[in-house]
């Protein structure tokens, strides 16, 4: 697979086409599967490594009807290949900074993606834009079967699919939904809504880009129990939770409009204007006024700006996107000087786009 | 990027938004996470950690001899010792589950709060489970006959992994 042209494309996902995609991003579901006859990857020899790649990538490969998917060998990928697929979420930072033999098959819509020796020696990943857990479900339980028609898995009676982590056991199912609440941490509510989440055992995650920096109020809602419901009981707990959040975001944004207006749009304005013209700035900042100006386009303060063309900038300004984009490798100032460059040509488009914004 | 508390990688990022404060991050590895965040929310009835769980199970009427011993005990298929298990927070190979069932059970019922899988089933799995998790083992003796320059014991395991492989792969789907 070209990863240049990949960098130029954008996922299916960010094209905000899904139910709700003003404040849910994506959906994605992932299934944790073991081959039976190799030890789990903690006590993988390199020859078993190589063996579950080999076999795993032969039979995945071997479903593919039309040729959709392609194979990666994350193994042989340059330090900034891999971390280039981390900020495209096809596959996880500990699979990129791993070792040995693994690999990642991808489909060209970037909703799929099979990881081969991350923590299970194999994670499938359905990612859909907005609020599309059913569609998600549907098309891995699809793939979980054809590939279970190839080799057999390690499964037991009792306790469903074994997993290397007992944390996984049971289904392998971990369903997740990353939303956009930039007004719940504004009006500092964000802290009640984990507790509750917690309350019944629904884990909540910050997203990041660069090193330790925050990624502009995403958060990520998934479950934490995998044994003892099906996978559609899972599906349905972490669904049923989201328009709940959905509905006290929306109240915030609305609270911060009718009380707040003044600050609100100055707020959203100040942050557009830096972007449209800083000479240098860093990943942080970047995610930090970039969902500022997201929420400002969903509540029509800035009106000439898309929400897709947004969501590609927070992945485009990632590190390793921004050096793919342009080619050579950027230590971290001259890094924040491109970005900033990314960002000015992005937001002050000649055709007028952005450029009469007051 | 490492756990801010050990050396293992840190998998859990988590944003603490204290009123009148900056945010705070912490980068912590999953034990560590779930260590924190039951600290930070200690109401009874709420999920108890992995390492908790473990810590509980062991602390009940059981001795430290009886802990050294739990510890040593390895399984016969991938050879990982309990305290790997409980140090790296990884099982070794699918025939764990088995063979620390009991030791694993509670830990299991503490993170699901259940002990039977409800859900989706391979159409192919069972009988041919067994012989595969017996590939795990004989692959592991023959690895460490060689490893010992007994070649006879190797090259006698090599020919039984051939004849499990050839009956496994003639084996119908179940």
């Amino acid at each position: 697979m070209d990863l240049n042209a990949l960098a130029n494309s954008t996922g299916e996902w960010l094209r905000a086409s899904g139910p709700e995609s003003d404040i849910v991003m994506s959906s994605r579901i992932r299934l944790a599967r073991n081959l039976a006859e190799f030890p789990f990857i903690s006590r993988a020899t390199d020859q078993d490594r190589n063996e579950i790649e080999r076999q795993l990538r032969e039979r995945i490969l071997q479903i593919q009807s039309s040729g959709q998917l392609q194979y990666i060998n994350v193994s042989e990928l340059e330090g900034i290949d891999r971390q280039f697929l981390v900020e495209r979420q096809l596959i996880s930072r500990e699979h990129a900074e791993s070792h040995g033999a693994r690999g990642v098959a991808i489909d060209g819509r970037e909703q799929i993606s099979l990881m081969i020796n991350e923590e299970d020696h194999l994670r499938i990943q359905c990612m859909h834009s907005g609020l599309d857990l059913a569609a998600a479900w549907e098309q891995i339980n699809q793939i979980d079967d054809l590939i279970e028609e190839r080799v057999t898995y390690a499964f037991h009676p009792r306790l469903g699919y074994l997993t290397a982590c007992p944390t996984n056991v049971g289904t392998g199912v971990r369903v997740s939904v990353m939303l956009h609440l930039p007004a719940l941490v504004i009006t500092k509510q964000i802290e009640k809504v984990f507790r509750s989440l917690q309350k019944i055992s629904l884990a909540v995650r910050g997203l990041y880009g660069e090193g330790s920096q925050a990624m502009g109020d995403f958060y990520q809602i998934s479950n934490q129990i995998t044994l003892g419901r099906t996978e559609l009981d899972l599906v349905q707990q972490v669904g049923d939770v989201v328009p709940v959040l959905i509905d006290y975001e929306r109240r915030a944004r609305e609270f911060l409009v009718r009380e707040k207006h003044e600050t609100l749009h100055d707020q959203v304005s100040r942050a557009y204007g830096i972007l449209r013209t800083a000479q240098t700035i860093s990943s942080e900042e970047t995610m930090h006024l970039l969902s500022r100006v997201r929420m400002g386009v969903n509540l029509g303060l800035i009106p000439d700006l898309a929400i897709p063309d947004l969501n590609e900038l927070f992945i485009h300004t990632q590190p390793a996107h921004l050096q793919k984009l342009r080619g050579v490798e950027l230590d971290t100032e001259d890094r924040n000087i491109e970005r900033a460059r990314y960002l000015r040509s992005h937001l002050n488009k000649p055709d007028g786009h952005g450029a009469e914004h007051n | 990027m490492k756990c801010q508390k050990c050396d293992k990688p840190a998998t859990f990022h988590i944003t603490e938004l204290e009123k009148g404060k900056h945010q705070q991050e912490l980068h912590l590895c999953e034990e560590h996470a779930r260590l924190y965040l039951t600290q930070t929310e200690p109401e009874p009835g709420s999920q108890p950690t992995l390492a908790g769980a473990l810590a509980q199970q062991l602390a009940v009427g059981q001795t430290a001899e009886e802990l050294e011993k739990l510890d040593k005990k390895a399984c016969p298929v991938c050879g990982i010792t309990f305290f790997e298990f409980r140090n790296q927070g990884r099982l070794g190979c699918p025939h764990d589950y088995i063979f620390f069932e009991k030791e694993l059970e509670p830990l299991i019922a503490n993170i699901h709060g259940e002990t039977a899988h409800v859900g989706k089933r391979p159409h192919r799995y069972a009988g041919g489970t067994a012989h595969k998790t017996e590939l795990i083992r004989m692959r592991r003796e023959m690895k460490e006959a060689i490893s010992e320059e007994n070649y006879e014991r190797a090259s006698r395991l090599r020919d039984e992994i051939r004849r499990v492989e050839e009956q496994t792969q003639q084996s119908p789907p179940e």
